[in-house]
């Protein structure tokens, strides 16, 4: 028999290879998994992570993992600081919705005036819309106590029918010959958000993501606030005694993920994606807070994890077309690594030894 | 817009059959929160328990051994979550999140061969005078046998938790772990136990809007029906007749949102389409103050450390 065994701090040791280790395993597993779908397993595995990388068309998928990356990044970085304290944002796919939609309008109600204030206009549009569908659950937990898990998650279906009734009413391309959608802000040099090195991927999302990571990494370890946030997670009645005040930290954790969240959709609808669609979302909101656990909550972390799974997007995309991988495979994979995360943790705080037999 | 085109019985009776998903996976999760344990991975296992439930019963011919399926599909699921959270001590929020991520990919990859397939049809039933009745007869006897089964299990679980012993068991590990532990009962085996149990009924719940309800396999189909189930158990106090009263309200208000939708008001279907997630969210502002009802372990991790 074994027997679990609390340790008094947790372990610095497994803390750091608990991350690896859920890798390493969602890789053989997910082999596994490629295998049952008739693929080669190595092969498979091979195409996500080493062909975006090092392949032959390398060059062509390198600047995608910044495209994918930092909107993953954006949004877990917000979503770690609530995560410590124990407030749970999880509707952070409607927050980039609402982003992306109040970021958009401000850009479609300039059409056509051309002005180098219409960007900036729209990046501070995008965080408002953001903040705005974040700030719902965190004013009814802190004036009703209402649970902001459920409230954040249910906004994300309203987000969605909004996304809908926006891209076939109010925002609808009037030159678009009736299809949905909006008109194309790529086409539109104000409030295109282009690349700011021709062919590197790089645009003002990828920088907004770092600057993020390093906003995040200055609050927790350097700053009062930072230090309440992690304060309340860990010992929160140590906290209610050091006068830390439980609504400002609400409001504060919801808030700032939500813009963030708002941020990377108003990024991906004025660059990448370029419009407003019915499909604009495709679930980043949901797979950050992977990444947020993948990073162990540190911005450190969070950054080289938003990278990782950028990986498996891309490579899941190249899987897709060379051997026939389906989409949802990818997604059980990424699925399957937070599983291993959650269960490998225990080796961070508990330490496992045979039980001692019994003295006679 | 017509108004009159709305029949008041069919529209009960088609809010039962709405409701009943709604139903199963509640009470499910009730009985899981009233362990101790707070599993929201509830969407994650009702989309796994629609899709094997749909497969098996496509493959088998049998929209029986679908419902079997599913029921046994959606435990399955739930077994992870008690890997994570009685085994590996993992936190019971994240891993409710990572069961609803993944079972909603999984879902994905088991769906690909189903999409546009009818599937067999489950018989209602048909009792010679009773099913005939004007207005009593399709309201409450023209239904499938499984939405009998889901009032069935609320009348169980009911007299589970308030008559028996087992049913004390149950709470009183959910009220306060440790204190169970010191008497004697196995808290990790009494919670796998719920957990399972939330599993099947959320399966169940899935496999009745694949097989009863649309019928149709779709990806995403559950469309956050788990997430309101989760809620109407807060609304519900904990209690089941609770659940069931607040099943056939969401139920109503999401057959009247369809009517409305048909019968052409003037507000536009994306808005209509809201209602159900906006009256969540209100129903749970409204009931949040009271939260003396909720089980005092929930949410918190047993280890026993000796």
């Amino acid at each position: 028999m074994i027997v679990l065994e609390k340790r008094p701090q947790p372990s610095r040791f497994w803390s750091y290879a608990t991350p690896v280790a859920a890798v390493l395993a969602t890789m053989v597993f997910g082999g596994l998994l490629f295998a049952a779908l008739g693929k080669n397993p190595a092969v498979a595995i091979g195409t996500i992570f080493w062909d975006p990388l090092f392949g032959e068309f390398a060059f062509y998928y390198r600047p995608q993992i910044l495209v994918k990356g930092a909107p993953l990044v954006l949004i877990a970085i917000g979503l770690s600081l609530g995560f410590r304290a124990g407030i749970w944002n999880i509707g952070a796919e409607g927050q980039y919705i609402m982003g992306a939609i109040a970021g958009a309008g401000v850009g479609l109600a300039f059409y056509p005036l051309e002005a180098w204030y219409i960007f900036p206009l729209m990046v501070l549009g995008g965080a408002l819309g953001g903040w705005a569908w974040a700030m719902i659950p965190a004013v009814l937990k802190v004036r009703f106590g209402t649970n902001e898990i459920l409230v954040s998650l249910m906004l994300v279906y309203v987000a969605e029918q909004l996304l809908a009734s926006m891209s076939l009413g109010l925002m609808r391309n009037p030159e678009g010959h009736g299809f949905p959608g909006s008109r194309n802000l790529q086409q539109y040099e104000s409030a295109h958000n282009g690349e700011l090195i021709a062919g590197s991927g790089m645009h003002w999302g990828v920088a907004a993501a770092f600057i993020a990571v390093i906003f995040a990494y200055v609050l927790l370890n350097r700053h009062m606030l930072g230090f309440h946030i992690r304060l309340t997670g860990e010992a929160p009645r140590a906290a209610r005694f050091a006068g830390v005040r439980p609504s400002r930290l609400i409001l504060f954790c919801l808030g700032v993920s939500g813009a963030l969240a708002g941020l990377a959709g108003l990024f991906e609808v004025a660059g990448p994606a370029g419009q407003i669609t019915i499909d604009f979302n495709i679930g980043y909101g949901f797979t950050a807070i992977i990444v947020a656990f993948l990073g162990r909550l540190h911005p450190v972390g969070i950054l080289l994890a938003g990278g990782l799974m950028a990986l498996t997007y891309i490579g899941g995309e190249i899987a897709q077309g060379n051997l026939g991988l389906p989409a949802a495979a990818i997604q059980v994979f990424q699925g399957m690594l937070l599983f291993f995360l959650l269960a490998l943790d225990i080796l961070t705080n508990y330490r496992i030894r045979p039980r001692k037999s019994e003295v006679a | 817009m017509d108004l009159s085109a709305i029949n008041p019985v069919l529209l009960i009776a088609s809010l039962m059959v709405a409701a009943t998903p709604l139903l199963l996976a509640g009470i499910g999760e009730l009985v899981v929160e009233k362990s101790g344990v707070l599993n929201l991975g509830v969407e994650g296992m009702m989309i796994t328990g629609a899709i094997s439930g749909f497969a098996i019963a496509v493959e088998t011919g049998s929209p029986w051994l679908g419902f079997l399926a599913a029921a046994a599909g959606g435990a399955l699921l739930s077994l992870l979550f008690v890997l994570l959270t009685q085994v590996a001590l993992a936190n019971q929020v994240a891993s409710g999140l990572a069961l609803t991520l993944f079972g909603l990919g999984l879902s994905a990859l088991m769906g690909q061969g189903y999409v546009g397939i009818k599937p067999p049809q489950i018989g209602r039933l048909d009792i010679p005078v009773l099913s005939d009745m004007p207005v009593i007869g399709p309201i409450l006897f023209g239904h499938d046998p499984i939405l009998y089964l889901g009032i069935a299990i609320v009348a169980g679980v009911w007299a589970l938790l308030k008559y028996t012993r087992a049913g004390l068991i149950l709470r009183a590990v959910g009220e306060s772990h440790d204190a169970a532990h010191a008497l004697g009962y196995k808290v990790v085996r009494i919670r796998t136990l719920s957990i399972l149990f939330g599993g099947a009924c959320a399966g169940l719940g899935g496999a009745y809007i694949s097989l009863v309800r649309v019928p149709q396999w779709t990806e995403g189909m559950t469309a956050g029906v788990g997430w309101i189930a989760l809620a109407l158990v807060v609304f519900a106090s904990w209690k089941p007749w609770r659940v069931m009263l607040g099943a056939y309200l969401f139920g109503g208000i999401t057959v009247l949102q369809l009517n409305l939708q048909a019968a052409g008001v003037a507000i536009p279907v994306e808005y209509l389409a809201m209602s159900p997630y906006l009256i969540t969210i209100l129903v749970l502002v409204i009931l949040s103050k009271d939260k003396s009802s909720a089980p005092a372990s929930l949410g918190r991790i047993f280890h026993a450390s000796r």
